[in-house]
C-alpha cells in the first residue's frame, strides 16, 4: 500500500514513518511539506492512504482535499483544531492527535486495513470550517494552486457541477455547490441572489428594474446579475432597504 | 466626634461669644447679663449646630433635600429660640435686660436660623465630599482590579498548538536522537516556567526578555528545521532598557505564524531592538504574500491583545505600529522609558 505523509514539520513526519515502519505492507512514497506538494504528490502516486496535518502552509489540509478530485483514505494528525473536531468526530476513518502513542497510531492504521478503500464522506470538508476558510477560496488553474482572499471575488455562478468563480482577472471552477460557498462565507458579505448567484455586495453598484416585476444588479466590474424574487427581497433586507 | 470638629465647635462657640458680648455692651447692658446671654446663646448654638449637622448626614445631597435641610433649620431654630428665651427669661436680670430680651426675640430667631443653616450646609458639604471621595476611591479600585485581571489574562496567551506540537516533537526526537529530546524537554520546561513565574505589570530588561525569547525560537527551530531563520539583534543601551515581562513572545508567535503559514521555503524573521529618546524601540520583520493575504483593519494579525495589553500599562494606543511593505510585515513597538 502506497502511502504520502503531508506535514509541514519534518519531525512530525518522521514520527509517522517510524511507526509505519512497524507495517511491512507499508510504502512510503512521498513526503510533503505543504499542501501543493500534497495536491502533487497524490496526483502523481495515487496513494491509498495519505496521513495530513490541518495547519500547513498556504493552504490548510481541509483545502488542500478540496483540491483533489478523487480523495485518497484520510488519516488527520494534528495537535489541536476545535474547528476540524466535530467533522473529525463525524466523518474521518481516523483522527492523531498529537502527540500519539505507537498504540494509538497502530490503531489508526489497523481501522483503515479494516475498511479499506473507504472514500473520504464528500460531507467532511464541507463541515470542516477552519477560520481561513471563511476569508478564502482555494482554486485550481492548470497545474497552478490559487488563495483567492474573498475580498477578490465578484460574484459566484453555478455551472452544472462546477461553480464558477469571477474575479477581475477571470474566473476559476471548482467542483463545489452553491449551498457550500452559501454555508461558508459571511452571509452578510456574499448574497444569494438567484439560484445560481451568489454575489459579493462591495461589487454591487445599481439595482435596476427588468421587464414586469424582475430586477437585476449591475456590478463594478460592470456584470448584470439577474435576481430572483427571494433573491431581490433577500438583497433588500441585507442592505437595509 | 474627631478631634478637629470639637476644636471647631469650641472655636464658634468663643467668637459667637465674644461678638455677641461686644454687641450688648455697645448697646449699654451690664457686663454681667452681656457675658450670661452671650454664653448661654452661643452654648444654644452649638447645640444645634450639632443636631443640625447629625440630622444632615442623613441626607443625601439633592435638591429636594437642600429644601428639607432649609426647613429642618427654620424648625429647629424655633425651637432654639423658644428655650433660649425661656431660660434668659427666669435667670435673674434687670428690667431694661427683660425689655430688651423682648425685642430681640425675633432677630435672635434670624440670627440662630442662619448660623444654623450655615451649619448645616457646611456639614452637608462635608458629608458630600466624604461620600464622594469614597466613591472615586472605590472605583479607582474596582478599575485597578479590572486591569489587573485583565492584564494578566492578556499576557502570555501562546497557542495549545505550540506545546502540542513541541511535545510531538520530543516524541520524535525520543526514538531518533534522545539526546536532542531531552534539551528540547530542557528548553521548552525553561520556556513555560518563564512564563508562569511573572507578574503582569512587571518591567523587565531588555536582555531578560531576549533570553526568554531565545528559548521560544529554539524550540520553534526544532519544529521547523531550516525553514526558519531568526535574525535577533540589538544595542548595547538597548539591552538594559525595560518593557513588560513576556510581551515580545506573542508578537513573535504572530510573526512566525505568517510567516510560515503565508510563504513557502525558508521564512526570515528579525528582531531588531534600539534606543530612540526616550523611548526602546522594537521591530519585528515577516515576510508575507500580498496577494493572498487576507487586508485587515487596524494592526489586526492577532496583535489586538499586545496593543490591548500596552494601552492599559502606559495609557496610550500609538506605542503599536504595523506596516506592510511588499513582502514584508513590520510591528513596530515602542515602549516609554521612566
Amino acid at each position: 500500500m502506497k502511502i504520502v505523509i503531508i506535514d509541514d514539520e519534518p519531525l512530525a513526519r518522521g514520527i509517522v514513518k517510524e511507526y509505519l515502519a512497524g507495517f511491512s505492507q507499508a510504502q512510503v512514497a512521498a513526503e510533503c511539506g505543504d499542501g501543493f506538494e500534497g495536491v502533487k504528490a497524490i496526483a502523481q502516486h495515487q496513494p491509498d492512504l495519505i496521513f495530513l496535518d490541518i495547519q500547513m502552509p498556504k493552504i490548510n489540509g481541509f483545502e488542500m482535499l478540496e483540491l483533489i478530485d478523487n480523495p485518497p483514505s484520510v488519516i488527520f494528525t494534528t495537535a489541536f483544531d476545535e474547528y476540524a473536531m466535530k467533522a473529525f468526530e463525524a466523518h474521518a476513518i481516523d483522527y492523531l492527535l498529537k502527540p500519539f502513542s505507537k498504540e494509538r497510531f497502530d490503531k489508526a492504521v489497523n481501522k483503515w486495513l479494516g475498511q479499506k478503500h473507504v472514500q473520504l464522506p464528500e460531507k467532511l470538508s464541507e463541515d470542516a470550517a477552519s477560520p481561513e476558510s471563511q476569508n478564502r477560496v482555494v482554486v485550481k488553474k492548470g497545474q497552478n494552486i490559487v488563495v483567492l482572499p474573498v475580498q477578490r471575488i465578484h460574484y459566484f455562478e453555478a455551472f452544472d457541477d462546477y461553480v464558477k468563480i469571477y474575479t477581475t482577472e477571470g474566473f476559476y471552477l471548482k467542483k463545489k455547490t452553491m449551498s457550500f460557498f452559501e454555508k461558508r462565507l459571511d452571509a452578510s458579505q456574499f448574497v444569494r441572489v438567484h439560484r445560481s448567484y451568489l454575489m459579493n455586495l462591495q461589487e454591487l453598484t445599481r439595482i435596476e428594474p427588468m421587464e414586469k416585476d424582475n430586477h437585476i444588479a449591475l456590478l463594478k466590474s460592470g456584470a448584470r446579475i439577474p435576481l430572483s424574487q427571494t433573491g431581490y427581497t433577500k438583497l433588500k433586507s441585507v442592505l437595509g432597504i | 466626634m474627631g478631634a478637629t470638629k470639637q476644636i471647631f465647635f469650641i472655636a464658634a462657640w468663643l467668637l459667637w461669644t465674644a461678638l455677641q458680648f461686644s454687641v450688648m455692651m455697645y448697646y449699654g447692658i451690664s457686663a454681667r447679663e452681656s457675658w450670661m446671654d452671650a454664653s448661654i446663646t452661643s452654648t444654644m448654638l452649638v447645640f444645634a449646630g450639632y443636631v443640625m449637622i447629625t440630622i444632615v448626614k442623613y441626607f443625601r445631597s439633592s435638591a429636594k433635600n437642600a429644601v428639607a435641610v432649609l426647613v429642618t433649620a427654620l424648625a429647629l431654630a424655633a425651637l432654639t429660640d423658644g428655650v433660649l428665651y425661656s431660660i434668659l427669661k427666669v435667670l435673674p436680670s434687670s428690667t431694661d435686660y427683660q425689655l430688651w430680651l423682648d425685642k430681640t426675640l425675633l432677630i435672635r430667631f434670624i440670627f440662630i436660623w442662619l448660623m444654623i443653616v450655615i451649619e448645616g450646609i457646611n456639614g452637608w458639604l462635608f458629608f458630600y465630599i466624604k461620600e464622594h471621595q469614597q466613591n472615586e476611591m472605590r472605583e479607582k479600585e474596582t478599575e485597578k482590579l479590572m486591569r489587573e485581571a485583565e492584564l494578566s489574562g492578556l499576557r502570555q496567551q501562546f497557542q495549545p498548538h505550540f506545546i502540542f506540537n513541541s511535545l510531538n516533537s520530543i516524541s520524535a526526537l525520543a526514538g531518533t536522537n534522545p539526546n536532542l529530546a531531552r534539551k528540547m524537554i530542557e528548553q521548552l520546561s525553561d520556556f513555560l516556567r518563564g512564563t508562569v513565574k511573572k507578574e503582569s505589570n512587571l518591567l523587565v530588561p531588555l536582555k531578560e526578555e531576549f533570553n526568554h525569547l531565545e528559548l521560544y525560537l529554539d524550540i520553534e527551530k526544532v519544529r521547523f528545521g531550516h525553514r526558519l531563520i531568526t535574525e535577533v539583534k540589538a544595542d548595547d543601551a538597548a539591552m538594559e532598557m525595560k518593557l513588560p515581562s513576556l510581551l515580545l513572545q506573542p508578537v513573535l508567535e504572530n510573526a512566525i505564524k505568517f510567516g510560515l503559514y503565508d510563504t513557502i521555503g525558508e521564512v526570515v524573521i528579525t528582531v531588531e531592538a534600539k534606543v530612540d529618546q526616550n523611548y526602546l524601540v522594537v521591530e519585528i520583520k515577516n515576510p508575507f504574500d500580498p496577494a493572498s493575504a487576507v487586508p485587515k483593519k487596524g494592526t489586526g494579525f492577532g496583535l489586538n491583545s499586545i496593543q490591548r495589553r500596552l494601552s492599559l500599562l502606559f495609557y496610550r494606543n500609538d506605542l503599536l505600529t504595523t506596516q506592510q511593505n511588499e513582502n514584508t510585515f513590520t510591528t513596530t513597538i515602542k515602549i516609554p522609558q521612566r
